[in-house]
């Protein structure tokens, strides 16, 4: 591989892995909690629509992830109204909500097809962002950025905070959390918001940055690969990041393969790739003298506090 | 190009809605009903829009001769049956079902309603009241392959490609052996992304294309990101189902557009004259079921006369698009004189000279 193919390729690289990166690190922190959430390609649909439709009629990205991410935080809001209040099926939910997400995304989208906007590309001067070696550093979104900073403020976040012990406590330990009298639906509630924040901005970064267009079912399934991802990490927001651009490189790599005129692997094995190491993951993990303990002990389990 | 606005939308929608009420007697003064099955929205800008442009030509040239109904969003399986046996229960006396998932559901509901007559696209089952059609893609592709032999500076195409069908095959065959009339040396390089639809995916294709030398774009998927990509690089693609140059004013060059209104309009006439018969069609340009999208003006005046001159040898038939010699991708010679025949083109599954894949 020649050295003029490696800057574009890295930067290949990095744009498919920060929209995983993105949502996948929401729901982390959802599932630290102790909620499932498997609506995640569903409010990564509802965020780019509206970050679409926000940047098309007012001509500003910023304006538009902001809408996004307020649209998807509303519709984990549902999500949380239903499984935490209601205390209905986590599973069933968020499957329902990906189905939501996917035909409410597709109406609100109806009048938006075949418009474009321009890419919320880099903010530095082109200088830096079209140099031809520094643009690896300089040449991308800011959303870019900022998802690396969320990874770094999300790992201090729950490692180092207490607010972050409290919302480990109530995911390893609803009754425990609750009995010395933390709101354990309280803490879930502001976890599942900021998971429908996080899908939105991930959401954008296809309809505004890869790809500035809006279309049916635009974001095509990387809501699942972003859950995988969460189990595949561990639900450490460190190997999310090693992870997510681990999905990325091989994503890419094969094509670059294939484009140079050699196949590694079948492309149907490269799709099912994300999901074939995480079943390896689980496997590894659950196979060990500790089992899932990386696992947040009250995933899923609804909690009904007997007062 | 006409665009949707929201507000046909609603009104065919609400013409959808209200059609389930109307009664099934049957006069002879009575329009004829005709149904379409749709895969996506007709707003998808691509196959499904394709097909209800085709509903827009039926009405504008029959009036209301014709009654017609659409189901959009018809999950290809079993849902598709219960929408084809409801839509045949209403009274309709043309169903047609648009794609190729609709096959076997359509040939169940045909055997149970004889007076019905179906109509189902690309599919290869057919009965006494139920046809098959299709159109000749590889025609337009041609076209595509000849403005690639003129304008690429690279000599090297890139491909962007879903599955490893005959009908995908074929079109990469035809785009290449074009290219290669102008080019000898043309390269086609073919990347298989296994998807219909996936934007990220299929702009992350045709990046690692240009990386590897291309500088004109070809897809036979269905968004325009491949096409966003080339016009932030400044290279040369192509629109695919239909013109997609908002998405690309300069990059796009021209598109392959799909016109099933003339094949509706000619069979909706055989019902209405009472001569309609089962049997397959496969048209192309010379039917009108093809076109091109106008050239982008960055092509000079004469590559689009080759590209006319293309399209008009298509037409009149002294231009077949697989034409002997030809060799294929290994060296082995396919077809020595003469032209490839339509069995040969329906199952191929060899590459020819000048594809990478």
């Amino acid at each position: 591989m020649t050295y003029s193919l490696l800057i574009p390729i890295l930067m290949t690289i990095v744009g498919a892995a920060t929209p995983i990166l993105l949502a996948a690190l929401g729901e982390l922190v959802v599932e630290k909690s102790g909620v499932l959430n498997l609506g995640v390609e569903g409010m990564m649909l509802i965020g780019a629509v509206t970050g679409f439709a926000v940047t098309a009629t007012t001509g500003s990205a910023p304006l538009g992830v902001i809408a996004a991410m307020i649209a998807s935080a509303a519709s984990a809001g549902l999500f949380g109204f239903l499984t935490l209040t209601l205390t209905a099926n986590q599973v069933a939910t968020g499957l329902a909500l990906t189905i939501f997400g996917i035909g409410l995304s597709a109406l609100a989208g109806e009048g938006y097809v075949g418009q474009t906007v321009d890419v919320f590309g880099s903010v530095f001067p082109a200088s830096l962002s079209e140099h031809p070696t520094l643009r690896v550093i300089f040449g991308y979104s800011p959303l870019v950025y900022l998802s690396l900073a969320l990874v770094a403020a999300v790992g201090w976040f729950l490692s180092r905070t207490r607010a972050g012990l409290i919302l480990r406590a109530v995911g390893e330990s609803d009754l425990s959390a609750h009995s010395i009298g933390y709101s354990v639906i309280g803490v879930r509630y502001m976890a599942v918001l900021f998971g429908g924040a996080m899908a939105g901005i991930a959401g954008c970064f296809y309809s505004l940055v890869l790809t500035p267009m809006w279309a049916e079912q635009l974001t095509a399934g990387r809501g699942w690969i972003a859950l995988a991802l969460v189990v595949f990490a561990g639900w450490r927001p460190v190997r999310l990041l090693l992870g997510a651009y681990l999905f990325g490189a091989v994503m890419t790599l094969e094509l670059h393969a294939k484009a140079a005129g050699f196949s590694l692997v079948a492309p149907e094995f490269l799709a099912a790739m994300p999901y074939l190491a995480t079943i390896a993951v689980l496997a590894a993990i659950s196979a060990r003298k500790t089992g899932m303990s990386l696992a947040p002990a009250c995933l899923g389990k609804p909690f009904k506090p007997s007062s | 190009m006409k665009t949707l606005t929201r507000r046909t939308v609603l009104k065919t929608t609400a013409a959808a809605g209200a059609l389930p009420i109307i009664g099934s007697s049957a006069y002879a003064a009575d329009p004829l009903k005709i149904a379409f099955v749709y895969l996506g929205p007709i707003g998808d800008h691509g196959w499904t829009y394709a097909h209800e442009q085709g509903r827009q030509d039926v009405i504008k040239k029959f009036g209301d001769k014709v009654q017609t109904t659409i189901v959009e969003n018809v999950a290809e399986g079993p849902d598709s049956e219960r929408v084809i046996r409801r839509l045949a229960e209403e009274g309709n006396q043309l169903v047609f079902t648009t794609s190729f998932g609709y096959m076997n559901p359509t040939l169940k509901v045909a055997k149970r309603f004889k007076n019905v007559k179906f109509e189902h696209a690309t599919g290869y089952q057919r009965a006494k009241n139920m046809s098959t059609y299709n159109a000749r893609f590889y025609e337009g592709r041609a076209v595509c392959g000849t403005i690639a032999g003129h304008m690429s500076k690279s000599g090297v195409a890139g491909y962007i490609a879903s599955f490893p069908i005959p009908e995908v095959v074929m079109g990469i065959n035809a785009f290449t052996l074009a290219a290669r009339k102008v080019n000898p040396k043309f390269e086609t390089k073919v990347l298989w992304v296994s998807s219909w639809y996936d934007p990220a995916k299929e702009a992350d294709a045709a990046k690692a294309l240009i990386d590897q030398g291309a500088d004109v774009i070809a897809q036979h998927t269905d968004s325009p990101a491949a096409l966003q990509t080339c016009e932030q690089r400044g290279l040369m693609a192509f629109g695919q189902a239909w013109d997609m140059s908002n998405f690309a004013p300069k990059a796009h060059l021209t598109a392959i557009v799909n016109r099933w209104g003339r094949y509706y309009e000619a069979r909706i006439q055989q019902m209405l004259d009472g001569n309609w018969q089962a049997g397959d069609t496969w048209w192309g340009f010379k039917e009108g079921v093809l076109e091109m999208s106008p050239y982008n003006d960055v092509i000079p005046a004469d590559v689009q006369a080759a590209a006319e001159a293309t399209r008009a040898g298509i037409i009149d038939g002294s231009g077949n698009p697989f034409t002997g010699p030809i060799n294929d991708n290994t060296g082995k010679e396919r077809l020595a004189e003469g032209v490839l025949g339509d069995g040969d083109l329906h199952k191929m599954d060899w590459y020819v000279e000048g594809v990478q894949s």
